[in-house]
């Protein structure tokens, strides 16, 4: 017999609702820093306007959530499921707010030229963050603690391309390559994404709870 | 199997390799439990798998049953309570039990509380033991002005109080209850519930509950029974009530807290 389909079946809507709002996320995270680097001010804009759905789909899965909390009684690995999802959904919502920020971004610098070369760690920082999300909603989905687990740690290339695009954008500052606000706002999607990977970090030690029962901290 | 808990106090009462049998039939096999003093625990499992069992051996209630037999020891003050030498109804002074239905006696609520006491030899003032217990059973405001009337006359959920009233007022150590709110409704039961959290202070608890969430609001620790083929009661898993409940390390404990069997 199978008891709680009803219950079973939400349980499964969360995790399918997770699995399409980082999707969504990640592809464009990938899509701000194309559209910034290409100056497609529309594609920029369509990430923007993205962030209102996403915003939405983190509201209404937590709602959902305390739903279930209030009316089933979740306990064991269904408590910790709902944890996961509820602090995931958070840390996805976060991840689209620095792509917004990256859309943002481009649209101030409306049409000025950029060095290209200031922008040029951008995207493998990009398709890096995206790589770690995707793999770590895998190990969500899949309750694979041990990738959970090996995630965090390619953290350290990202980081290593923040400080080497860093680093261009200080020389360039030095040699009056481009304008002060220019080099502020890349400085700051630089940061953007830097920061998107420590989250994807968060939703490693997220999954690795969901899993185990222990919260640890990764990083 | 995990039977011992981390808890910095006393033991106020330990199972050791306890097996009870009606008859030939083995209810309840190898029990090894350690109770907390002034902790409330909670024993929890399906129907049948030997919750009233094991606690009536606590208070050697199941001597009243005839075919009923414990081999094994349960550890009262370093003594087990199934020597020879041992007086059940000593015993049951000390180890008092609340039942399922409350029970009270066809008389005086006053008379309730006072017959434990008074059976028991109790020779100081019986109005102050009387309203100290159902001060304790936060029973006292709703019953002060009409002591004299019949323990009847009151809900159902008083009446549950009334009889841990009259159960408190022979000073016992350890109260152990049977599904003692399944006849109450709702409120009355979380009224039973916040007065459990305040007689841990004075007493150790340990409460039998077929409803989980109940045992993961009230209880500190939470022991899970299930059965074998046999049909024989064994302990599965025992630990503090949060972790239980948020991080079981049985599968069975997991299947039957988020219902998936049971
Ligand atoms: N007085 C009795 N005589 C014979 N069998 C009993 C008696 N009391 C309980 N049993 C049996 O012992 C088993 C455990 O019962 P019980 O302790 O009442 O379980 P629980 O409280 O978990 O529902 C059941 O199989 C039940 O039928
Ligand atoms: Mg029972």
């Amino acid at each position: 017999m199978i008891v709680r389909e009803h219950f079973d079946r939400d349980l499964r809507h969360l995790q399918d609702e997770i699995l399409r709002m980082g999707s969504e996320v990640e592809e464009n995270l990938v899509t701000a820093v194309d559209a910034l680097r290409a100056r497609d001010l529309k594609r920029s804009q369509r990430v923007i306007e993205a962030d209102h759905w996403i915003n939405q789909r983190q509201l209404t899965l937590n709602m959902e959530a305390l739903t279930l909390i209030a009316t089933q009684q979740p306990t064991a690995k269904d408590l910790r499921l709902i944890a996961a999802v509820m602090n995931i959904a958070n840390e996805l919502e976060r991840i689209h707010d620095y792509a917004k920020g990256i859309g943002r971004i481009s649209l101030m610098m409306n049409s000025d030229p950029i060095p290209p070369e200031l922008m040029a760690e951008f995207p493998e920082m990009a398709a890096k963050t995206g790589s770690m999300l995707h793999r770590a909603l895998d190990a969500f989905i899949n309750r694979d603690d041990a990738l959970a687990r090996a995630i965090p740690a390619e953290d350290d290339i990202v980081d290593e391309l923040f400080n080497k695009a860093l680093k261009k954008m200080t020389e360039a500052f030095m040699h009056n390559l481009t304008s002060y606000e220019d080099i502020n706002r890349l400085g700051w999607a630089n940061h953007n994404l830097e920061r998107s990977a420590d989250r994807v970090g968060n939703i490693c030690e997220w999954v690795g709870y969901m899993i185990t029962g222990k919260f640890e901290e990764y990083m | 199997m995990t039977n011992t808990v981390h808890s910095n106090g006393h033991i106020a009462i330990q199972a050791n390799n306890m097996h009870v049998y009606y008859g030939n039939f083995r209810a309840v096999k190898d029990i090894t439990l350690q109770f907390p003093s002034h902790q409330i625990s909670a024993l929890i499992g399906p129907s049948g798998c030997g919750k009233s069992t094991v606690l009536r051996s606590f208070n050697r209630m199941n001597d009243l049953v005839a075919t009923a037999r414990v081999e094994g020891e349960v550890l009262y003050h370093n003594h087990n309570i199934y020597d020879a030498s041992v007086d059940p109804v000593e015993v049951r002074r000390h180890i008092g039990m609340v039942f399922q239905k409350p029970n009270p006696f066809p008389k005086s609520i006053y008379e309730n509380v006072a017959w434990g006491a008074r059976v028991n030899g109790f020779k100081g003032n019986m109005d102050d033991l009387v309203e100290s217990a159902l001060r304790q059973a936060a029973l006292w405001d709703e019953v002060k002005d009409k002591l004299d009337q019949s323990g009847y006359s009151l809900s159902g959920g008083q009446q549950q109080r009334l009889c841990i009233a009259r159960t408190i007022a022979v000073k016992p150590e350890i109260i152990l209850m049977d599904e003692p709110t399944s006849a109450l409704d709702p409120v009355a039961t979380l009224k039973i519930e916040e007065l459990i959290q305040e007689l841990k202070k004075s007493y150790t608890i340990i409460i039998v509950t077929h409803n989980m969430q109940q045992a993961a609001r009230a209880s500190d620790y939470t022991a899970f029974f299930n059965m074998d083929e046999d049909r024989a009661g064994y302990l599965e898993e025992y630990n503090e009530t949060n972790e239980l409940f948020t991080n079981p390390k049985n599968e069975l404990t997991e299947q039957y807290i988020t219902g998936r069997f049971g």
